[in-house]
């Protein structure tokens, strides 16, 4: 110390190359494409009831996409999500219909019953760290299911209060409260990763565990908050869902797991944890989700649809591998 | 026919960025055991990668006996006769020991391919009769210690007629009594018509084995000498490269008083009934061999593990320690030892690797500012004269020495009273680590307590007030730093029980 | 398995032994509780049920072995399985070798493609055997159209094989038996096998020591592949029909299986004779439940039990001996 100094500036330079070689614009292109597609297939698409119906159609997913990125940032994995999904909104029933537990209480023991899916894999995955995510939530997917199946059998388990059907159809004015509370979330969600101390820590857990945890960052924590919101978002879902089919089985959501890892991993969030930004999430949420309702609209069957969307899976996790990447390189959580 | 099995001109080898070695020269004579000495990142590990065909040289040649050679892979080399015993074990631990022995090599029936266990089984344990171990070789490797796993390392060597053996800082996790018998081996091997390149930071061994000690320092090639011709001091020049003394500012601080002190501190399997304190304005050295306890006291106090009995006292109360954020907050600070693993978040700029410990004081109810994170970032980077241009320069971009200079950055974030700094040396340059000594020295007397851990011996004699040494998870001595010298220290480090405790 | 000298304290250790108490002492329970459990159609029948995951599971274990996993292989069976229906279909003259042989190569080169995506492309396993699971799955329904092969399409000769025997073996046990020695022979003593667990033990060290770990990457999908091609056929033949959502779900059976049977999910660890061990395990519990009145819905719910239990049971017991380890250290 002392002596002649260095100076260490803050000034970022700007570049335009680095700013247009980001994932994020390859995004917005395939958004754009994906909407000139939709617009060509339908007359009815191009307007506001069109955009919004549309939107309709897969916004209760991008619930657990939300969280999902977080997961992924962590570099962990979460495929108990569907199951998670089936078992809240089950039970949601079940109290109402055969325990006589109003409806309102139901829901909320919906939201908790996820909340607690959320919290055993987070549970599980901290006190026993030697164990991959991946391996928990596969044995959770299975159980969170089965307790559904053990519950409900073959039956459905319907008849829910007209108000509970406004959650999913209702809205104010044009704009349905899915939307809005979609919206706020989002916004929540992505303002809390890469403004505040919180998500930036999660980032550091992603990019290097144990050297997030010599830093004094509470790792098992902030991982077992995350899976637990993982489940109450799940949760979400399930009322959305509920909500719109009017009625729920054990069997529901089925894949949907697929679909969320799917918008988050298209969004540039690697699987290799650390990397990614939450924008890019959402605009790939709206990516898929368009997609599936465009193909929808050409009659391409649901098994197509499995197809494209594994397509897209492996594609969005492979190509940046295959070092096309140099040419849309996922930018990165923004180095300062 | 040459004189030597294996000769070296002038090897150079570039990694991105670092010149790991520089026009090197290297000659093992027929029936020698040939010792490679010098500091952490004077190139010897990669030279040994160079010599087994895991890295290709940019310039130079290679002849064994008098022949010249290019391995493509390591395979190559093997075949040749040469093997290597490496510092970190490279085992299968789920298998047999049977198994690690012949990976790569099976005995297999002919025409069919079939693996012939019992042949094998047989002969792995008729080498490891050899090499008098005590265990069978149907055993899983796992299941071994560290001392019998290098000897199944050893057997694997001999069991593909290695003619030229290299042992990569082989007694680094042994104890005296483990390090005894693998001397007893070499020299069995060198007996036996072997020729031995034996990497260490011992002396000890290489009195004990060597006839011919070559040095290098800073990836350079120094010298090499007869182990009868040249003395300790001679050498410690060579492989430091300065008179030792020159290198340490060490400031004259008045102590204060006691800050930290650990009581019986134990973790089973690690270390036992560890006591000792550190003052205000003191440096205190903690060292002895690799292995022997150091790291894991440290991790200890600072949270990482936990205690298995013992105390641990601050400022004269008891504490217990759950955690890094708690050893943080109660202001006891860590530097680890693996700077790339533990310290840093590589593909992060140095401004956020600097401010991660303490978001808080550049955030409101958890918002970050950025303008003041840019500004703590800035500020620390410059304290300790970090050689980059932004705050954004990604810690991987620099040297080993500026990465740990972000490290120590890290630290000074906080508000601390105790500095632990595990090898703050290790692996950085002549420049950055006199530059670390002068931070360490102003730190002590700005009233911060240190312990130092630190297995090089010039930087513990040249800057600590107290040297507390331990061995196989021991307190074996406690040497206050006028009266310490080199051959003290090294007899308390392989001292095997704790009677002379200080 | 090979022959070492008697050791009965090793014995008792080890992981088959205490999977083979447990089957007992479960049977036994079970017998107990219905004594219609132990009869010989009930053991044929629990057997041939479990024939085809264990099949299953013995790919899996190779999967498992290097630290991956595969999810798509229910998905591979219906695809494979209806590719050789339609086939069969419409070339009714088939033998039923060539079934066989034809539903083994459909099923390698699924394989192939998951082996592929996963060492070349760089796909995270779960990632990538996820997105294939829906990608083979919704390819049955297209090339099906829809629809499903049923009974009267398909050949005599195939729909009888599940049901016919050699010895007075039933056909599938045989081929299971089949299966096994081929696969516990070549993981036990062929190289490559050897260099299947060593990946799975070290990956660095399996480096340095010159192993090419994309091709046994690849090997061990293109396995799982083939093994679920010939339990595709098996498949068809034993429900004499194709349909489009065969063997759904059945992947977490097998991998449930796997880690009963003691295979590491973190690689290098694991048997055929575990494996096996743990599929009749798996299998009782899935024939028992309704003979000891446990309602058919709940099995999934315990199935998923099973297997959290025995992860953290395997943790566990890693932890406890890790322990001990550190304990004999003298210090």
């Amino acid at each position: 110390m002392g002596k002649t100094k260095r100076v260490i500036t803050t000034a970022q330079e700007f570049s335009w190359k680095k700013f247009f070689l980001q994932w994020e614009w390859l995004l917005v292109l395939l958004f754009i494409g994906i909407n000139i597609m939709n617009a060509n297939l339908s007359p009815y698409y191009m307007n506001s009831s069109g955009l919004l119906t549309a939107t309709s159609s897969f916004l209760e997913k991008a619930f657990i996409a939300l969280p999902m990125a977080y997961i992924l940032v962590l570099g962990e994995i979460d495929i108990s999500v569907a199951s998670t999904v089936a078992l809240s909104s089950v039970i949601m029933g079940v109290s109402y219909n055969n325990l006589g537990i109003p409806m309102e209480i139901a829901v909320l023991i919906c939201l908790a019953t996820g909340t607690l899916c959320g919290f055993i894999n987070g549970f599980i995955l901290t006190k026993f760290k030697e164990l991959a995510p991946m391996i928990v939530t596969l044995g959770t997917m299975i159980l969170f299911r089965g307790i559904a199946t053990m519950i409900l059998k073959d039956q459905a388990s319907g008849n829910f209060p007209m108000w509970f059907s406004e959650i999913y159809w209702g809205s104010i004015g044009n704009i349905p409260y899915m939307l809005i509370a979609f919206i706020v979330l989002a916004v929540a969600f992505g303002v809390v990763l890469h403004k505040t101390t919180f998500g930036r820590r999660v980032f550091a857990i992603g990019s290097n565990g144990i050297a997030s945890r010599y830093s004094g960052i509470q790792v098992d924590k902030i991982r077992l908050l995350i899976y637990t919101l993982t489940g109450t978002m799940s949760a979400v879902t399930a009322l959305f869902l509920t909500s719109r089919m009017g009625s729920t089985r054990p069997n529901i959501a089925q894949g949907y797991e697929m679909d969320a890892i799917a918008m988050v991993v298209l969004g540039g969030i690697s699987t290799s944890g650390g990397k990614g930004r939450f924008v890019g999430a959402i605009i790939s949420i709206f990516i898929i989700g368009f997609l599936r309702y465009g193909l929808g609209l050409v009659n391409v069957s649901s098994q197509v649809m499995l197809i494209v969307i594994g397509t897209l899976l492996i594609c969005a996790v492979m190509i940046p591998n295959l070092n096309l990447g140099r040419f849309f390189k996922k930018k990165t959580a923004k180095t300062a | 026919m040459s004189d030597y099995v294996l000769e070296l001109k002038g090897i150079t080898k570039i990694f991105p960025g670092v010149k790991a070695l520089d026009n090197v020269h290297f000659q093992l004579k027929k029936g020698e055991i040939h010792a490679l000495m010098g500091e952490n990142g004077a190139g010897k590990s990669t030279f040994i990668k160079v010599i087994t065909g895991v890295h290709k040289a940019e310039e130079g040649k290679m002849y064994l006996d008098g022949k010249e050679v290019d391995f493509k892979n390591p395979k190559e080399a093997q075949a040749a006769g040469i093997a290597a015993i490496y510092q970190h074990v490279t085992a299968y631990p789920h298998l047999s020991v049977t198994e690690n022995i012949f990976m790569g090599h099976e005995k297999v029936q002919k025409g069919t391919g079939r693996i012939l266990w019992n042949q094998m089984h047989a002969e792995a344990n008729e080498l490891l009769k050899q090499l008098s171990a005590d265990f069978d070789a149907t055993t899983e490797m796992g299941a071994l210690s560290v001392a019998q796993q290098q000897m199944v390392e050893i057997a694997k060597a001999l069991s593909m007629k290695a003619r030229i053996i290299i042992m990569d800082e082989p007694t680094a996790a042994l104890t005296q009594r483990e390090s005894e018998e693998l001397y007893k081996i070499t020299e069995k091997l060198r007996d036996e018509g072997a020729s031995i390149i034996f990497i260490s930071h011992r002396f000890e061994d290489m009195y004990r084995l060597a006839t011919k000690v070559t040095v290098f320092r800073d990836s350079q090639y120094i010298g090499s000498y007869d182990v009868d011709g040249i003395t300790n001091e001679d050498l410690i020049v060579a492989m430091v490269g300065r008179e030792i003394t020159q290198l340490f500012p060490k400031p004259e601080i008045k102590l204060g008083e006691e800050i930290l002190s650990v009581k019986n501190l134990s973790r089973t399997g690690y270390f036992k009934d560890v006591s000792f304190n550190v003052k205000r304005g003191e440096i205190l050295g903690l060292t002895g061999l690799v292995g022997a306890g150091r790291t894991e006291v440290c991790e200890t106090i600072f949270g990482i593990e936990q205690k298995s009995g013992g105390q641990v006292f601050l400022e004269g109360q008891e504490v217990t320690i759950n955690g890094p954020l708690e050893a943080m907050n109660m202001g006891i600070g860590y530097l680890p030892e693996d700077r790339q693993k533990s310290g840093l978040i590589l593909d992060w700029g140095i401004g956020r690797n600097i401010t991660l410990p303490v978001l808080e004081q550049v955030s409101k109810y958890g918002w970050i500012n950025d303008k003041k994170e840019k500004e703590l970032g800035k500020t620390l980077a410059e304290k300790v004269d970090t050689k980059a241009v932004t705050v954004y320069d990604l810690a991987s971009s620099l040297s080993g020495g500026n990465q740990q200079k972000v490290v120590v950055a890290k630290l000074l974030a906080s508000d601390l009273k105790v500095i632990i700094l595990d090898e703050p040396t290790k692996g950085v340059d002549v420049g950055a680590k006199a530059a670390i000594y002068e931070i360490m020295g102003e730190l002590a007397s700005q009233g911060y307590a240190i312990i130092m851990v630190s297995s090089e011996m010039p930087e513990i004699l040249g800057m600590c007030d107290r040297i507390v040494v331990m061995c196989d998870g021991r307190v074996t001595g406690e040497l206050m730093g006028h009266e310490a010298s080199q051959e003290r220290i090294l007899e308390k480090a392989m001292a095997k029980s704790n009677n002379n405790q200080g | 398995m090979e022959k070492k000298s008697f050791d009965i304290k090793k014995l008792t250790s080890s992981r088959e032994m205490s999977l083979v108490l447990i089957l007992i002492v479960l049977s036994l329970f079970i017998q107990l509780r219905n004594s219609s459990f132990l009869s010989i159609t009930n053991i044929n029948d629990l057997i041939t049920n479990a024939v085809m995951l264990s099949i299953l599971a013995v790919g899996m274990m190779f999967v498992l072995l290097i630290g991956g996993i595969d999810i798509s292989i229910g998905s591979t069976i219906a695809f494979s399985g209806m590719a050789v229906a339609l086939i069969l279909r419409s070339n009714p003259g088939i033998p039923t070798i060539l079934s066989f042989i034809l539903g083994i190569i459909i099923g390698t080169l699924c394989g192939l493609l998951v082996g592929l995506i996963i060492a070349k492309g760089k796909v995270i396993p779960i990632i990538a055997t996820l997105g294939l699971m829906n990608i083979f799955r919704g390819a049955t329904y297209l090339i099906a159209d829809n629809q499903w092969v049923a009974a009267y399409q398909l050949p005599e000769g195939l729909k009888a094989f599940a049901t016919g025997k050699f010895l007075g073996i039933n056909n599938m046990i045989i081929v299971a038996i089949v299966v096994y020695i081929i696969f516990a022979y070549f993981i036990k003593y062929t190289r490559t096998g050897r260099k299947i667990y060593a990946v799975g033990s070290n990956v660095d060290a399996a480096k340095v020591s010159g192993i090419n770990i994309d091709r046994i990457k690849i090997l061990v999908y293109s396995i799982m592949g083939g093994l679920s091609g010939l339990v595709s056929i098996l498949w068809i033949s034993k429900y004499a029909s194709a349909q489009g959502d065969a063997a759904t779900g059945i992947e977490m059976d097998v991998i449930a299986a796997c880690v009963i049977g003691g295979v590491s999910l973190n690689g290098g660890k694991g048997t055929v004779l575990g494996v096996i061990l743990g599929t009749v395990t798996l299998g009782i519990l899935n024939n028992a439940l309704p003979l000891i009145n446990i309602s058919p819905f709940w099995q999934d719910a315990i199935k998923g039990l099973v297997i959290i239990a025995a992860i953290i049971i395997n943790t566990i017991t890693q932890r406890t001996m890790d322990r001990n380890n550190l304990k004999r250290r003298e210090i």
